[in-house]
């Protein structure tokens, strides 16, 4: 199925904005992350389309992932 | 005294009379300094009814006990004042370096009253006080004042400036400090301009007596490690500063867009801190001692400078549908220049959009510029007049309130207060709209930065679309933030830093005792005497509301589709941890507890 993630801050270091991810049935998270390469300790948020995720949360096809890093500012 | 110099500078400019007086110590436990303090002693003196810019309006500039200190960010100062724009208490906070300065000249804080009879500047070195002719910087720029300035003044002083929008009493000017650095909000460069007082030249070199050294440099030690090690404070602002926001606020669908009609902006990656780092950032600017340094200095094809900064690039940019950086960029150099409140300057414009869309401003109101969303020579041209009060910036420069209200239609201001709501939509963030409504100085994030655990997960994630918890959270970060802006640190600082730690840091520099108790219930007292003093300026509990957009029309699109600000569910539960009546109205029994009148 396919998965868009988009990478935000140090997270495009070395990686695109913005990719399609073709994964295999009932991915999660985690699976996005092996994929990329990126350790979970570097990921503070995680959206899918735009809400709160968690790691072992299970993908559906055409999911958007958003990952950051820890950011903040005001 | 230790942490404070003890000394309060206080400068008549009607009759020229130059004075100082001693700091109470029992006022200075109660009240901790900045904003607390500076509040107590405005609100003892000055008659809440008073006009923002008459002379009887005074003018507070104040340090904290860790102001010029070794702390880690130790560089700030507060101005406290009466808004001109929201007729509420102003504090508006600026970095840089003049407010470690004025500690160490010798003063905790400086009072202006009254009005000179022609423009004037003052200048301090140490114990020398002089008020002096400032004709030849009335109607400069802020940097032309500074560069003129710098060259007559003793070396390595410090520069505090307005520019023309202060001179012009534009209720959204600024104080401007160190160039790029701002006491932007609430128009507490109104007030100065209406004392003709265009500039403060401040030059120290007297040393803050610490209470414990030893102590204070193990705090600091651990303090600075925290930060160091913190993901926000030590990696994600130092790379990408405030404007990193851009992204994680529009990805969560509450970018406010077009003057909060839509809640996400299609081009927010063009205007994002990762666009700013790679093509415009040439260096960081940190403020005195600070070991975070969010600070931006940019660079286009036309101009270079201060910023910007998140809720900036945010107002000229989303909430005017507008993807260009570069014009961005100089919309936020002008008003540097001119002396304006960023986020307010960008917020009126969307505004003006809006009431354009809506056929309010007429063909002749234009002055030759558009006022169209996504119009990037509109921003830059817009802010310029609002500097200059022209055309129909001369209404624009009084804020979005006014403006919408003069053509019948004051719900299209996004203003809480009449102080314009920067860069969040409280829709999708329900905390943040309780923190919004509740905001003693109106329309505001850093009152209460509810943005940190409901969307970044500091200290711990809230889920921010539940009413859950919420006032509870909004009354300690309230209070919370209150005493940090009394200390003389940046409120940045609490990303990695708690109540005991700010407690523990006072503590060292004043020998008084902090226990992260203590610091609370000084911010509960200091948000209280704030209450007060609105209550009295006759702002009372009607206005802790939201723009009935927010209340009523729900986000349209993206992942907080559905949602408005549902204040009801928190409102009577906030009023009630606070010890408030069910009108919102401070109760004897809190008064006494808090030891206020
Ligand atoms: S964190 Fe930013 S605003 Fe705060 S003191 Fe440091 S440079 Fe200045």
């Amino acid at each position: 199925m396919d998965i868009k993630v988009r990478l935000f801050a140090t997270l495009r270091e070395g990686r695109s904005k913005e990719l399609m991810l073709q994964l295999e049935e009932t991915p999660s998270v985690e699976k996005v992350l092996t994929e990329l390469e990126i350790d979970e300790r570097d990921v503070a948020i995680l959206l899918i389309n735009g809400r709160d995720g968690a790691i072992d949360q299970i993908l559906t096809e055409g999911d958007v992932v958003s990952l950051f890093p820890p950011v903040g500012g005001g | 005294m230790f942490g404070y110099q003890g000394n309060i500078l206080r400068i008549n400019l009607s009759t020229g009379k130059v004075g100082v007086e001693k700091l109470d110590e029992k006022l200075a436990k109660d009240y901790v300094g900045g904003r607390g303090l500076a509040t107590k002693i405005f609100a003892d003196e000055v008659d809440a009814l008073v006009d923002a810019l008459s002379p009887a309006n005074k003018l507070i500039m104040a340090t904290g006990p860790l102001s010029g200190t070794p702390t880690p960010t130790g560089g700030r100062y507060m101005v406290v004042t009466k808004s001109p724009l929201t007729d509420t208490i102003a504090s508006s906070n600026s970095g840089g370096y003049w407010g470690a300065e004025l500690k160490f000249a010798g003063y905790d804080m400086i009072i202006v009253e009254g009005k000179a009879n022609k423009p004037v500047y003052i200048q301090i070195e140490d114990d020398n006080v002089e008020i002096k002719d400032a004709a030849h910087l009335w109607g400069k720029l802020v940097s032309e004042t500074t560069d003129i300035l710098e060259k007559d003044a003793p070396e390595k002083a410090r520069i505090l400036t307005i520019g023309p929008a202060g001179e012009k009493l534009s209720r959204i000017a600024a104080i401007m400090n160190d160039r790029f650095r701002a006491a932007g909000r609430s128009g507490v460069g109104a007030v100065m301009g209406s004392k003709n007082l265009k500039a403060i030249v401040v030059r120290g070199t007297k040393k803050v007596p610490i209470a414990d050294p030893e102590k204070l440099k193990e705090v600091v030690k651990d303090c600075t490690k925290k930060i160091r090690e913190n993901g926000v404070t030590g990696e994600g602002l130092p790379t990408y500063g405030t404007a990193v926001l851009v992204n994680i606020i529009n990805e969560n669908g509450v970018f406010p867009t077009n003057n909060f009609q839509l809640s996400q902006f299609a081009e927010a990656d063009a205007i994002s801190g990762e666009t700013l780092a790679e093509k415009y950032l040439t260096k960081k600017d940190p403020c005195y001692r600070c070991p975070i340094g969010c600070g931006r200095y940019c660079k286009t094809d036309k101009v270079e400078g201060g910023g910007p900064e998140y809720e900036t690039i945010w107002a000229f940019g989303g909430d005017c549908g507008v993807s260009d950086m570069p014009a961005v960029i100089e919309a936020n150099f002008w008003c540097n220049e001119y002396g304006l409140d960023t986020i307010s300057t960008g917020t009126t414009i969307a505004a003006a959009m809006e009431l354009r869309q809506r056929g309010f401003i007429k063909d002749h109101e234009m002055d030759g510029l558009s006022l169209e969303f996504g119009d990037a020579e509109a921003v830059v041209g817009w802010t310029k007049k609002m500097g200059m009060r022209e055309g129909l910036g001369d209404k624009m420069a009084d804020g979005s309130y006014r403006l919408a209200e003069s053509h019948g239609i004051p719900e299209l201001s996004m203003s809480v207060k009449k102080q314009e709501m920067p860069a969040y939509d409280p829709r999708g963030i329900q905390g943040q709209g309780l923190s919004y409504a509740t905001s003693n100085r109106g329309g505001c994030h850093v009152r209460g930065y509810l943005i940190s655990p409901e969307i970044l997960g500091l200290p711990e994630k809230l889920d921010r679309f539940t009413l859950k918890g919420k006032p509870e959270w909004t009354k300690i970060f309230q209070d919370l933030t209150a005493f940090i802006d009394s200390t003389g640190l940046c409120l940045f600082t609490s990303f990695a830093m708690g109540a005991e730690d700010y407690g523990n840091m006072v503590q060292a520099a004043t020998g008084m005792e902090w226990s992260a108790e203590e610091v609370l219930k000084a911010g509960d007292r200091i948000w209280n005497i704030e209450k007060l003093f609105n209550l009295a300026s006759g702002v009372g509990p009607d206005q802790d509301t939201l723009p009935p957009r927010l209340l009523k029309e729900p986000i349209g699109e993206g992942p907080s589709v559905g949602e408005v600000t549902r204040l009801d569910g928190m409102l009577d539960d906030y009023y009630s941890l606070r010890g408030w009546d069910e009108n919102g109205i401070p109760t004897q029994a809190k008064k006494d507890e808090l030891g206020i009148e």
